[in-house]
């Protein structure tokens, strides 16, 4: 029986030391406001981070935690998994640590399908080391270390994981607290890695970056939420949708267009395809998107690797004097 | 023929030699490894003592016939114990002319050389840059040499054969290893049931091998070509149950019954890397027995998904070889701040950067012991022979569990791919590991994951035990709480707790021990996998009269207790290592005690003789 619990269950008795106005404090918040719900007695509930801003969460967590080292928090974490698959385990990391110098593991842990829920705070900065550009930073923006500007070419998160073949694929925001926390109860209900990316503000070093989808007077222009099995429709008045001209999106007036033209979305397609679609979808010239990309069922890579146990105990029995045995042996007797 | 020992007697065509020492040498692709490794068991079997030294390029195909692509395997074998593979081999099989370019500067005068005819062909020769045949010229003088169309004998056995041209020129190792049988008076039978076992579905392919094997030795008994043939005697082993290891098999042996004497699954995370994807290959078939397996995507997720395995409380396991222990380093660092135990296996090979993957070296002790950022010790063993890689195995374990570190298992390229006589022990006689996770605080009771035992070690609290919910990090940490902590006098004191708890170990480690006397004229000291050359050295030199002695170092860090004492009590010191003077530098930083240095870099192991050379050099200044 999992106790019932309270978001002060999960609160630890550490100070929480962001800056003041920080979007980690949202995501913290709404982590803990969920965790209730999702079936897990706390001691089985692990967190794992690696360096930098958003890593240092597991302090602020009454679970077990582990605050790693630079990038690689998804190795960790499978390791973790590997031998106790019954743990709910969470990796919480960042855009500097998740796809700069951790995006091998990131990479190889999704492909592998880990059942983990990796939340990735994109704040499009590195904030803990004080303001250099990040691997999502826009190409051209002037940081500390781009005095004349970015010239890297940003990544996207959401492609990335669709690229490693990630199970479940999801986008959210540290300002919409009843969305994130969905979308976080979501990714703990999937089975196999489920990938978080939440766009969240930086307001030292990077303030605003999200302001055109996050605040209330533009929010509903500049996103639309995705819901599986329905049409794409976003604005104000929720009178604007988006159709699918050949393999271009775009958008389109609900008072010209019918509904039955726009696209509807679907999360369960086998291929990610039309995920990936949706993720070139950017802010200005269309609505940003919010919600699960894809949701697909795989084997977890934790229970394929205890299934080979199983199985391998079933056919041949453990026995360490016999492998010792293995191949030619021979006797040597005392020599009169 | 050379013999390690004078006592050879005439006993018809049939001569008795103490120790025989020979190397089959050939192209990459003509199978050399598999001939050596059938006649060391078949050697091994009828009760000769037997050392391996398998030499292969690191190219899986360097071009046919080239001087690169050339691959060998020396094997030794003796009516005694010996030590090691042999310094020089008394017989070479080369199969082609380059196999004799790559080889002949290792033979002594008088060796017995015996080649593939067939080969020695000018585009061979023109591969090998021979400009003449040697086999036409004096180059081989002072040799014996036997020419022996290897190819063409092995085609006219299979003349009745289904198989290819091709496949049927591929058997042609199976011929010299049949002459070599003869020659050596050893049995065909083990080999015959191993090949009926291979090829037990495949007729064709059994039929052929079997047949030209049968031709080799049959070649050897009808020509006159060969005197005499020699038998070496049982060697006087210890009286048990008997198989070869490699020093890889005997690592995963030992660290998967360290897994069942500790009763806590084995989790190895690696990343293929010569010489130590062995390890890899032969834990990944122990599933049976509960052992997890990641191939990682590099050697950095490796490690880390071995501490994660570690915090989740199995008995963690990574392996590399030199360059991967650097990519490791700072998670290895990682595993010293957050005090879990894991092993770290480094099959060491020539360095730096890529280096000789498959050399034997031991130029990585000092990144052993300072590879990581900041004040960082761990524990180091290393294993000293193939069968010890088993022992160490558990030893490492051992001491990784109840001091709660990680450990560093030095083992190297010589002891990893070379093979000896193992003992086979008895399961219950294996050492306990004893893993005591902890247990949620009793009523009113606080649970510090930073409070530690008489070892110093802290409580092994695994995520999933109800009550312990706590926060670890790589952050210093506030003693006994764990919490992030930036007070100066707290990390002096974090410091200093850490290095006290790793030197403590040294109360729990056995005390030095000297082979020969415990003082003299000279101590011969060393580590690894250079065990056997240097007991060999120590051993003839004593028979001289020398007042030396053999120092064997398996724990590294810390040193046993007594080592700076045993030390101080010889005249000199002579410290013999695969490197520039890495545990020399040690010695002599430590116990400020004065040492001499015999170091090799040249991807070999030492010869006994260069020991024995350095050891009567140092004795004769003593005289003087």
């Amino acid at each position: 029986m999992t106790p019932t619990y309270t978001r002060k269950d999960f609160t630890s008795d550490q100070d929480v030391r962001w800056c003041p106005g920080c979007g980690d404090y949202s995501i913290l918040a709404q982590i803990q406001r969920v965790l209730p719900d999702i079936g897990k007695p706390r001691h089985e509930i692990a967190f794992v981070s690696g360096i930098g801003c958003s890593s240092r969460l597991p302090y602020y967590m009454n679970t077990y935690g582990f605050h790693t080292i630079h990038g690689r928090a998804p190795a960790i974490a499978t390791g973790l998994k590997s031998v106790n698959p019954n743990l709910s385990v969470w990796v919480v990391t960042g855009d500097g640590d998740g796809l700069s110098i951790g995006g091998n593991h990131l990479l190889h842990v999704m492909r592998r399908n880990v059942d983990l829920n990796i939340i990735l705070f994109n704040n499009q900065i590195y904030g803990l080391t004080k303001g250099q550009y990040s691997p999502t930073s826009e190409f051209g923006k002037q940081t500390k270390s781009s005095p004349v500007g970015n010239i890297d070419h940003p990544i996207r998160p959401i492609g990335v994981a669709l690229a490693a073949e990630a199970s479940f694929v999801a986008r959210t925001m540290d300002r919409d607290t009843k969305h994130l926390q969905q979308t976080l109860l979501a990714a703990a209900a999937h089975k196999g890695t489920s990938f978080v990316e939440v766009y969240q503000n930086c307001n030292i070093f990077n303030d605003g970056a999200f302001f055109p989808l996050t605040e209330k007077a533009t929010k509903a222009d500049n996103t639309v939420v995705l819901e599986h099995g329905k049409p794409l429709i976003f604005g104000k008045e929720r009178e604007k949708g988006i159709r699918l001209n050949g393999l271009t999106p775009e958008v389109v007036k609900l008072s010209e267009v019918d509904e039955s033209e726009l696209l509807v979305h679907d999360a369960e397609r086998a291929d990610p395809v039309l995920a990936m679609l949706l993720d070139r979808m950017t802010h200005p010239q269309f609505p940003v998107p919010l919600g699960v990309f894809r949701r697909v069922e795989r084997p977890c890579y934790e229970q394929l690797m205890q299934g080979q146990v199983d199985r391998e105990r079933k056919r041949k029995t453990p026995d360490l004097a016999q492998v010792f045995r293995r191949g030619n042996t021979w006797e040597v007797t005392k020599r009169s | 023929m050379t013999t390690a020992s004078s006592t050879t007697t005439k006993s018809g065509d049939k001569r008795e030699l103490d120790r025989v020492t020979i190397r089959f040498a050939g192209d990459s692709g003509d199978g050399m490894q598999l001939v050596g490794s059938h006649f060391t068991t078949t050697s091994a079997v009828i009760g000769n003592d037997v050392q391996t030294l398998p030499d292969f390029p690191a190219e899986i195909r360097a071009p046919a016939g080239s001087l690169p692509g050339v691959s060998a395997f020396q094997i030794s074998f003796a009516a005694e114990d010996i030590f090691t593979p042999g310094d020089r081999p008394d017989v070479l099989v080369a199969m082609n002319p380059a196999a004799l370019k790559a080889n002949l500067s290792e033979l002594p005068r008088g060796a017995t050389i015996i080649v593939n005819d067939d080969e020695f062909n000018k585009a061979n020769l023109k591969k090998a840059a021979y400009e003449e045949n040697p086999l036409d010229t004096d180059a081989l003088d002072g040799f014996t040499v036997h020419r022996v169309p290897i190819t063409s004998m092995t085609t006219r056995a299979l003349e009745d054969s289904d198989l290819t041209a091709q496949q049927k020129a591929r058997c042609k190792n199976f011929f010299a290893l049949g002459l070599m049988y003869w020659l050596f008076d050893r049995p065909l039978d083990s080999t015959l049931d191993m090949i009926n076992e291979k090829f037990a579905t495949r007729a064709t392919l059994r039929e052929a091998n079997v047949a030209v094997l049968k031709a080799g030795h049959a070649y050897g008994e009808t020509t006159e070509m060969f005197h005499e043939t020699f038998h070496v005697p049982p060697a006087e082993l210890e009286p048990g149950l008997y198989r070869n290891i490699t020093g890889n098999a005997a690592t995963a042996l030992g660290f998967l019954a360290a897994s069942q004497q500790a009763g806590t699954p084995l989790f190895y995370g690696s990343y293929p890397i010569t010489p130590a994807s062995d390890v890899l290959h032969e834990l990944a078939r122990f599933k049976n027995f509960g052992v997890k397996t990641f191939q990682a995507e590099d050697e950095i997720s490796a490690v880390c998904a071995t501490v994660g395995a570690a915090w989740g409380g199995a008995l963690a396991l990574t392996g590399t070889s030199g360059p991967g222990l650097a990519l490791k380093g700072e998670a290895v660092g990682m595993a010293v701040m957050v005090e879990l135990p894991m092993v770290i296996i480094n099959v060491q090979r020539g360095g730096p950067s890529t280096g000789l993957p498959t050399k034997t070296e031991q130029a990585d002790l000092l990144q052993a012991i300072y590879g990581r950022n900041g004040e960082s010790p761990l524990c180091i063993v290393a294993p000293c022979t193939p069968s010890d890689c088993f022992t160490m195995a558990i030893e490492a374990f051992r001491i990784a569990v109840k001091h709660m570190t990680p450990v560093i298992y030095l083992s190297d390229g010589y002891l990893g791919n070379g093979a000896e006589p193992w003992k086979i022990p008895d399961v219950a006689s294996l050492p306990a590991i004893k893993v005591a996770y902890a247990t949620q605080p009793g009523e009113g009771e606080e649970f510090l994951p930073y409070k530690r035992d008489e070892w110093l070690a802290r409580p092994w609290a695994i995520p999933g035990t109800e009550g312990l919910e706590h926060r670890i990090g790589t952050l210093e940490k506030q003693d006994l709480t764990g919490n992030v902590s930036y007070d100066p006098a707290n990390h002096q004191h974090m410091t200093d707790l850490r290095a006290a708890k790793i030197e403590r170990i040294a109360d729990d480690i056995p005390p030095l021990e000297a082979f020969g006397g415990d003082s003299g004229e000279l101590a011969v000291v060393g580590w690894g996998g250079t065990y056997g050359a240097l007991r060999s050295a120590v051993t003839r030199a004593q028979r001289r009269g020398a007042k030396v002695s053999h120092i064997h170092l398996r724990h590294l860090n810390p040193m046993p207790k007594n080592t700076g004492e045993l030390l101080s009590r010889f005249d000199k010191v002579l410290v013999a290592e695969l490197n520039c003077g890495q545990l020399r530098a040690l010695l002599r930083a430590k116990f400020l005690i004065d040492c001499a240095g015999l170091n090799k870099v040249a991807g070999q192991p030492f010869r006994v003789s260069e020991v024995e050379a350095k050891i009567d050099e140092l004795c004769a200044g003593e005289k003087n």
